[in-house]
C-alpha cells in the first residue's frame, strides 16, 4: 500500500471514528451500511486528488470541527414572500415546534430521524441510491459519507401541483457542531413543487439533497447559503430527470470560509430540461467552489449551467463543470457559463469546463472568463453623475444578473438581488 | 461659463502629447462648433473635460463657472452641471436604461443638495423626452444601449441629457451616424435647451448639423490647438475648401 493511500484509510477512519451512527428502520440501516462501505472503498478525498486541485478538503476531513462564533441574526427571514411552508431544523433536529404543521395540498412529509421501522417506504428506492449512482465517473465522499451518518432530513413526495412551496430553515444554537443532513424528494408525474433552503445550520454543514424527478414533472430549487463568515459546508445535489422533466437549481453564496457545492445531474428521459446555476459573492476569507456534473442521456434535452462569482480582498471562486453528452442523447442542447469578477488583484477565479461528446448531432457550448470591472462603462456611469462606488455597485449587479434569470420566481429572484444590493453596499 | 486655458494633455501610456496649449472660452447662453480633421484632439478634449482616465495634464486649466473642474472627479463635473454625449456611447449589459437615468438624476441632486424625484415625476418626465425624441418606451427598458443602432445610441444619449439638464453641453460628433430625420430630432432637442444659463460644445465634421444647431462660434482644431475662430461662415469655408485649405490660409495669416 502507498503512503499516500495509507493516510487516506487514517483520515477517512478518523472522521468515520468521531460520528456517531444514527439507528433506524432496516432499509435505512442497510444503505448506510453500503454507504459506509463505498465510503471506506473511495476513502475521503486528498489534496493531490485531482477533483480537489483548486479547494483543499482539509477543513472538511478534519474529525474536530473549528468553533464558529454565533453571532446576532439581524436577517429578515428569507424567502417570506412566497409564504412557504417552513421546515425546521435547529442544530441538525427537525423541530416540529418551530415548523409550519400541515403539508401543502398534494405533498407528503417525513422524516428521516422519524421513520416508523416498517418496511416498504417510498423513499427507500431513492435513497443513497442516486449518491450512489453519482459515485461514477468521479468519487464525492463526502456524499457518501452523509448517506452513512445523517440522522435527519426530510423524505418529501409531491403528487401534484404544490400550493406552496416548501421552506427547509437551518438554525443552529451552538457555535461548534457538525450537522448533516439528507433529504430526499420525489416529483410524481406531471407534479410540481418549489423547495427553498436557507440558514447556516452549523459551523460545518454537510447536506445531500436527492431528487427524482418523474415524466412531465418540474421541480425549482433555490437555496440561500448563509452568511457567517468562518462557517464551512459541503452540499451535494443529485437529481435524475425523467423525459420532459424539468429541474431548475439556484444557488446565492454569500461569504462563507469555505463553501463545496456539488450538483450531480442526469437526463434520463427524452426532453427534458435541467438547469443548475448560482452567484455568489465573497470578501477576504472566501473559498466558494461549484463543481457540476450534467449528464444528457435522453434525446433533445436541453441543460444550463451558469455560475457567476465576485471575488475581493483574496477571495477565491471555483468552478469545475462538465456536460457529458452520452451516445443515446442526440440533439442536446447544452450550455455552461462561468465567470468571476475580480474587484482586486488579490483575488482569484479558478475554472475548469468540460464537454464530453459521444453523440454527433448536439449544440454545446461553453466559456469561462476572469476580469474586472469594466473602466469604460463605469467612466460612462460616473460621466452622468453617478458616484464610483454606486456605479460599481451596479455594473456588479449587472454581472451577477445573468445567474440571477435563471430563477424561475420573479419574487425570489427579486429578493435575492436585494440581498447581493446589501451586500455590495456594506462592502464598498 | 467654460474657460479652458493654454491646456496641455498627454496619453498616460506613452506620454505621447495630444493637447499642446488649447485656449477655448464658452459663454453662458452660446453655442460654439468645433470642427477639425481626424485625430485632432477633439474627443481628446471632451474626454479630459468629462474626467476620463488614462491622460495627464501637464500644463494649463480647464475651470466651469471659474471652478477647477480637472481637480474634480468626473460625477463631480457631473453634479456641477457639466455633460458629453459620447462619440461612441457604452453598452452596459445589465443596467436598465431607466435605473440608470434614475440613479444619474438622483445622484446628481443630492450633490446639489436638492430631493430626489418621485418615481411618478420621473416616470412623466423621461416618456415626455422621450417621445420628442421619437425614443419608445420598449428601447428605454432595455439595458443602456444594447442591442440599440448607432442613431438610436445618439438619440439616447440626447435623452440623457434633456432629462439631466446639464448647463456646459459637450457633444461629441453627435450628428454622425444619424439619418436626416434623426439628426433634425436632435437638432430640435439641443435648441429646445438654448437658453441664457447654457452653453453647448459642438464637435462635428459637418456643416449639415450646424444648419439646424446654428453656432455663435465656430473653431478650427489641429495637432491639439484651436487655430483659427469665426463666425457660421467660417463652417462653410471647411465644407467648400476643406480643412488643407483653411490651415494653409490659417498658416499663412
Ligand atoms: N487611448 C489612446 N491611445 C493611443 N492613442 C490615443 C488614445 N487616445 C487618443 N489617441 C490619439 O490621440 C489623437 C487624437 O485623438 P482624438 O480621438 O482626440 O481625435 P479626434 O479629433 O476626436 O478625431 P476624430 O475626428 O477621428 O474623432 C489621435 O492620434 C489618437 O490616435
Ligand atoms: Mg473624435
Amino acid at each position: 500500500m502507498t503512503m499516500q493511500s495509507t493516510l487516506r484509510q487514517e483520515t477517512t477512519e478518523a472522521l468515520i471514528a468521531a460520528l456517531p451512527r444514527p439507528g433506524g428502520a432496516a432499509w435505512l440501516g442497510a444503505a448506510r451500511d453500503a454507504a459506509l462501505e463505498r465510503l471506506r472503498r473511495m476513502g475521503l478525498p486528498q489534496r493531490r486528488d485531482e477533483y480537489w486541485r483548486f479547494t483543499d478538503p482539509g477543513r472538511l476531513v478534519s474529525p474536530a470541527v473549528p468553533a464558529v462564533p454565533l453571532r446576532e441574526d439581524d436577517e429578515k427571514p428569507a424567502f417570506a414572500a412566497v409564504e412557504p411552508l417552513r421546515i425546521v431544523f435547529v442544530d441538525g433536529r427537525f423541530d416540529a415546534a418551530a415548523s409550519d404543521p400541515l403539508a401543502p395540498e398534494g405533498v407528503e412529509i417525513g422524516h428521516l430521524g422519524r421513520l416508523e421501522p416498517a418496511e416498504g417506504h417510498w423513499a427507500a428506492s431513492l435513497f443513497g441510491v442516486l449518491e450512489a449512482e453519482g459515485q461514477k465517473p468521479v468519487p464525492r465522499p463526502f456524499a457518501a459519507l452523509n448517506t452513512a451518518f445523517a440522522a435527519e432530513g426530510a423524505l418529501i413526495r409531491v403528487r401534484g401541483e404544490a400550493s406552496r412551496p416548501i421552506h427547509l430553515v437551518y438554525r443552529r444554537t451552538g457555535d461548534g457542531a457538525e450537522v448533516l443532513l439528507h433529504h430526499v424528494v420525489r416529483v410524481e408525474g406531471g407534479a410540481s413543487v418549489t423547495l427553498l433552503e436557507s440558514g447556516v445550520g452549523a459551523a460545518r454543514l454537510n447536506t445531500v439533497l436527492e431528487v427524482d424527478v418523474a415524466e412531465g414533472s418540474r421541480f425549482h430549487h433555490v437555496r440561500l447559503q448563509g452568511r457567517d463568515p468562518a462557517r464551512i459546508a459541503v452540499t451535494h445535489l443529485f437529481a435524475r430527470v425523467a423525459g420532459q422533466g424539468e429541474f431548475r437549481s439556484f444557488t446565492l453564496g454569500f461569504n462563507g470560509a469555505l463553501s463545496r457545492n456539488e450538483a450531480f445531474v442526469t437526463l434520463t428521459g427524452d426532453e427534458a430540461v435541467a438547469h443548475v446555476a448560482g452567484a455568489a459573492v465573497g470578501d477576504g476569507d472566501f473559498h466558494h467552489d461549484d463543481t457540476v456534473f450534467v449528464t444528457h442521456r435522453g434525446r433533445g434535452c436541453e441543460s444550463r449551467q451558469v455560475f457567476k462569482k465576485v471575488l475581493r480582498h483574496g477571495a477565491v471562486g471555483v468552478f469545475q463543470g462538465k456536460i457529458l453528452v452520452e451516445r443515446t442523447a442526440q440533439k442536446t442542447d447544452g450550455y455552461q457559463i462561468s465567470q468571476g469578477l475580480l474587484l482586486d488583484e488579490r483575488s482569484q477565479f479558478l475554472a475548469k469546463p468540460e464537454l464530453e461528446i459521444y453523440a454527433d448531432d448536439v449544440k454545446c457550448s461553453h466559456g469561462s472568463t476572469a476580469g474586472a470591472i469594466d473602466e469604460t462603462a463605469l467612466f460612462y456611469l460616473r460621466s452622468r453623475g453617478v458616484p464610483a462606488e454606486e456605479a460599481r455597485d451596479l455594473l456588479t449587479l449587472a454581472f451577477l444578473h445573468e445567474a440571477l434569470d435563471e430563477i424561475p420566481d420573479e419574487r425570489l429572484a427579486g429578493e435575492l438581488s436585494e440581498k447581493l444590493e446589501g451586500w455590495l453596499r456594506r462592502h464598498r | 461659463m467654460l474657460e479652458i486655458r493654454n491646456l496641455h494633455v498627454e496619453l498616460e501610456e506613452g506620454g505621447k502629447p495630444i493637447l499642446k496649449g488649447l485656449d477655448l472660452t464658452v459663454e453662458a447662453g452660446r453655442v460654439h462648433a468645433i470642427m477639425g480633421p481626424n485625430g485632432s484632439g477633439k474627443s481628446t478634449l471632451s474626454y479630459v473635460l468629462a474626467g476620463r482616465e488614462g491622460y495627464v495634464v501637464t500644463q494649463g486649466s480647464a475651470r466651469l463657472d471659474g471652478e477647477d473642474i480637472l481637480a474634480m472627479e468626473p460625477e463631480e463635473r457631473a453634479a456641477a452641471g457639466l455633460f458629453l454625449a459620447f462619440q461612441y456611447p457604452v453598452e452596459i449589459p445589465g443596467v436598465g436604461n431607466m435605473t440608470f437615468l434614475r440613479t444619474a438624476l438622483n445622484a446628481q441632486r443630492k450633490a446639489r443638495g436638492e430631493e430626489e424625484i418621485s418615481s411618478g415625476d420621473f416616470l412623466r418626465l423621461v416618456r415626455e423626452k422621450a417621445r420628442a425624441l421619437n425614443i419608445d418606451a420598449e428601447m428605454l427598458k432595455r439595458p443602456i444601449n444594447v442591442g440599440f443602432s448607432g442613431g438610436e445610441k445618439k438619440r439616447n444619449e440626447i435623452l440623457q441629457m434633456a432629462v439631466l439638464e446639464p448647463r456646459m453641453c459637450i457633444l461629441d460628433e453627435t450628428d454622425s451616424g444619424l439619418d436626416v430625420d434623426a439628426m433634425r430630432l436632435v437638432a430640435d432637442g439641443v435648441n429646445a435647451l438654448r437658453d441664457a444659463g447654457r452653453a453647448f460644445l459642438v464637435i462635428t465634421h459637418y456643416q449639415r448639423l450646424l444648419d439646424h444647431i446654428v453656432p455663435d462660434v465656430v473653431h478650427i482644431m489641429a495637432d491639439g490647438r484651436i487655430v483659427r475662430s469665426g463666425g457660421p461662415d467660417l463652417a462653410l469655408e471647411v465644407e467648400t475648401n476643406g480643412y488643407a485649405g483653411i490651415l494653409g490660409a490659417g498658416a499663412a495669416a
